[in-house]
């Protein structure tokens, strides 16, 4: 199985070099690649949406379709996980001795994780507001604070994140973070534009001063926060399933 | 615009040789755990070969979720199934 | 014949990308336990993620930020110069949602090999397949 496999991988290999000879020498800026769609995005990303980040402008306007698809299927691994490894325990419940007695805290994990948490938490927030003039967005700021808790989870105890970050409250929150997404953009239809076409949210929001270029700006802003709500609760969710198996009872 | 930060060949010789042994290395260790951790530094030097070709955004991405989340998840799972591989 | 080998050897990221996702796509059929497949799938897939990355470098460019990009100003430079003075933006996005996306299949992939380890209480594919023949 390993030679037949082995042979198979270099027959691959060789067709992949042989391809090679037709492709545009890396890094010339005349490449097919770069030339007839990527170009429109650069030169009218700053006059029509206001944002100069590009790869945020394209990810959260210009595809935001994909966005939120994306975002979707993220809401739905959390759900899968959760489907294959939950077993009902109606009937015994294990009694975990709460905090203060428990000897198997180390007592710099614990002192070093409170200090970092905060900062960790601070700084995700400050990757999604930032996101549209700095490397960074919704995707990033959710999973730096998902992180956050699974760092509480490692250096405390599982029980004791479950504790103030209730499950039932976890897989609610991030479908509303799916719903805030679509609610953005099903508002964009009932104003009379497209769907996700945020420059019409200037209609409602208009008392404001916002133009339709910074309505669109804004609008990305806010999907950007849908998506951070949903990205870090299904991190934690998710571990918080995979390291205890199911059970949520010691964690990791 | 001509700032050219890029791609230097001697950096790029240094980090791929070590990306290739890491992923030699997190397929061949029996024991699962230590998989896992070699796995993290894998995600780590792509990270870094993204950096340097200028996918900032990228780069981000995988720094949080490669090195973060996914080396958390393998160390998860691994020390709920038996702990040592047969190959 | 030395053409090819010319260009060939030249882009040496091209090979970096085929040794790893050859390595990758080896560990996927040819391994036995559960844990090194996903782990090789996981190889495979940042592989990809890393030539598309590569494909949008453009020489003399810069991140694709706009510096001092405050409101909506004028442009001073020819379009042409500014196009070719930005990294292509576009794989960077579809790669940003292939990262995402990867995650949340590993994490079901590794849901999954707790599930069959509860009930068939190995992950070595060849005993597996024994329980299920017997």
């Amino acid at each position: 199985m390993k030679l037949v496999s082995l042979l198979v991988t270099l027959l691959l290999g060789a067709l992949l070099l042989t391809a090679a000879a037709d492709f545009p020498s890396w890094g010339d800026p005349h490449s097919p690649a770069s030339l007839h769609v990527s170009d429109y995005y650069i030169e009218n990303s700053l006059e029509q949406t206001a944002v100069p980040n590009f790869v945020t402008s394209i990810l959260a306007d210009y595809r935001g379709y994909d966005t939120m698809f994306e975002t979707t299927v993220i809401f739905c691994a959390g759900l899968t996980v959760l489907t294959l490894l939950r077993r009902s325990h109606r009937k015994e419940k294990k009694v975990v001795t709460p905090r203060p007695n428990r000897e198997d805290q180390d007592l710099i994990l614990t002192s070093a994780a409170r200090m970092i948490a905060p900062m960790m938490q601070i700084f995700a927030l400050y990757v999604v507001a930032h996101g549209h003039h700095s490397p960074g967005g919704g995707f990033q700021g959710g999973v730096i604070l998902g992180a956050s808790f699974i760092l509480l989870a490692l250096s405390y105890d599982l029980q004791t994140v479950l504790g103030r970050l209730k499950e039932r409250v976890a897989l609610i929150m991030s479908g509303i973070g799916v719903a805030i997404y679509a609610g953005i953009g099903a508002g964009c239809l009932l104003l009379g534009g497209n769907f996700l076409d945020y420059g019409v949210w200037s209609k409602v929001l208009g008392v404001f001063g916002v133009t339709p270029v910074t309505a669109r700006s804004h609008g990305m802003l806010g999907v950007e926060i849908g998506v951070a709500i949903t990205v870090m609760y299904i991190m934690f969710s998710l571990y918080a399933d995979l390291s205890s198996g199911g059970e949520m009872d010691e964690g990791l | 615009m001509n700032l050219d930060p890029g791609l230097l060949w001697q950096f790029d010789f240094l980090i791929i040789p070590m990306v290739i042994i890491c992923a030699v290395a997190a397929l061949t260790f029996r024991d699962l755990i230590t998989s896992a951790v070699v796995f993290g530094a894998y995600s780590f030097f792509m990270c870094l070969l993204w950096t340097e070709m200028l996918a900032v955004d990228v780069a981000f991405t995988e720094a949080a979720v490669g090195a973060g989340v996914s080396t958390v998840l393998f160390l998860g799972t691994a020390l709920h199934i038996k702990r040592r591989a047969k190959d | 014949m030395r053409e090819l080998f010319g260009t060939v050897i030249g882009e040496y990221n091209y090979w970096a990308f085929l040794i790893l996702l050859l390595i990758g796509l080896h560990a996927m059929i040819s391994k036995n336990n559960l844990v090194k497949k996903v782990i090789g799938m996981s190889i495979f897939q940042s592989a990809i993620i890393l030539y598309y990355v590569s494909t949008g470098y453009k020489k003399g460019s810069t991140i694709p930020i706009m510096a001092h990009g405050h409101g909506t100003e004028p442009i001073h430079e020819t379009a042409g110069q500014m196009v070719a003075g930005f990294v292509n933006p576009l794989p960077h996005v579809l790669m940003l949602t292939a990262i995402v996306v990867g995650v949340s299949t590993l994490g079901v992939a590794l849901a999954l090999i707790q599930k069959i380890y509860r009930v068939y209480g190995t992950i070595e594919e060849d005993e597996i397949l024994e329980k299920i023949t017997e």
